[in-house]
């Protein structure tokens, strides 16, 4: 049934949010930690192990994807709720800090993931000899 | 008549946001399609459609919530907060590989480090130039360039004024906003366009809205993988800013 999919996928969502916010906790901020992340992760594990078994079935998996696929939408709601306002009110001090970190940040992206790239080909290099 | 109609969308506001947003998706698409034949996406312009939106909610009614704050648009909070919008990231994760999560895991650690430890360096850089030298604003419009929710975290743990906090969610607002529209124009400059880079992605920038938005843009099957870094971006700045980075800060300036 549509249901055991999204109910799946809710249980993922709140045990993760649930571990996020213990996590918060234990490292004293006021924050949730990666429960979205922890969520995820739970998710495709069980997803994996599931369909292994046989045990979710195509109905199921329908409740996991029409929520998958509401995604793009869901962004744009959000965009159309955002505090465009603020942030055009913020004046060149936040306008500047906002724009330098996302450019400087976006300039390192190829620079980060070649480091880990060139240690896996390494590594994969070793593994093959 | 229309005050009929505008109190069905009022009382019927989760399902007006629905038709609302499919209409703004569909006339985005088109407008992709049509007028930049497929070179823009559909869903980067819907984007912005939206932030237009937010921009013109937010003059009209002086609230914080862009068009979710127009009464008979108020579903469009709903939509669109944080509950369903973490939900759908947790499900884009239905199709994703483990794998490849793995496999790029460490680089997505030390991106999350770097990407918080350099935003707050860019934003307490800039707060110098234009003046700001004691500890308290420099950490907090810092913590504000991580993202707009470090800002106000850092600046409730420091002790900071509260023009300064709002100056620091203004310079997290202008961040996330410029990553959901910016990514897809980058993208084929940064190599964005596999697994792995998706995951360093998310966690250099970190603003979860942000990267939502940007790599919807840009490839929907890359959601996941920017997604599960960008949600321990927050938690992580959080925890940096107003302990190891304002001592470091408060060390170097008093």
């Amino acid at each position: 049934m549509v249901i055991y999919g999204v109910s799946l996928l809710s249980i993922c969502m709140l045990v993760g949010v649930f571990l996020g916010d213990l996590l918060g906790k234990l490292v004293g901020v006021k924050a949730n930690v990666g429960g979205v992340g922890i969520a995820m992760l739970m998710l495709v594990l069980l997803v994996d192990y599931l369909s292994k078994k046989n045990k979710l079935n195509i109905k199921s998996q329908e409740g996991l994807s029409f929520w998958s696929s509401m995604y793009i939408p869901i962004v744009v709601a959000m965009a159309s709720q955002q505090n465009v306002v603020a942030a055009v009110k913020g004046g060149p001090v936040a306008l500047l800090a906002g724009v330098g970190a996302t450019v400087v940040c976006a300039a390192l992206v190829p620079v980060v993931s070649r480091i880990g790239q060139a240690k896996q080909e390494f590594i994969n290099e070793v593994e093959e000899a | 008549m229309l005050d009929m109609l505008l109190s069905i969308f009022k009382s019927n506001g989760l399902v007006t946001a629905f038709a609302v947003i499919g209409i703004v998706m569909y006339i985005s698409y088109q407008i992709s399609g049509k007028l930049t034949k497929g070179r823009i996406h559909g869903s980067a312009i819907a984007i912005i459609f939206g932030l237009i939106l937010a921009y013109l909610g937010g003059i009209t009614t002086g609230g914080e919530k862009g068009l979710a704050d127009v009464s008979f648009f108020s579903g469009i909070g709903l939509m669109g907060g944080g509950m369903l919008r973490d939900f759908a990231i947790v499900a884009t994760a239905f199709g994703a590989s483990f794998d490849e999560v793995k496999r790029a895991g460490v680089s997505g650690v030390v991106a999350l480090f770097l990407g918080v430890v350099i935003s707050f360096l860019v934003g307490v850089l800039i707060a110098l130039s234009f003046g700001y030298t004691d500890a308290v604003s420099l950490t907090t419009i810092g913590a504000g360039a991580v993202t707009y929710i470090v800002g106000p975290v850092t600046g409730a743990a420091v002790g900071a004024s509260s023009d300064v906090v709002a100056l620091s969610i203004a310079a997290g607002l202008v961040k996330s906003i410029l990553v959901m529209i910016g990514t897809p124009f980058v993208a084929r400059y940064i190599g964005l366009d596999n697994p792995r880079t998706a995951l360093v992605f998310g966690g250099l920038m970190g603003t979860t809205s942000g990267v939502a938005g940007g790599l919807a843009a840009t490839d929907p099957k890359l959601v996941p993988y920017g997604a599960v870094t960008a949600t321990f971006y927050t938690g992580l700045g959080c925890l940096l800013c107003p302990s190891l980075l304002f001592l470091a800060t408060r060390s170097l300036f008093g």
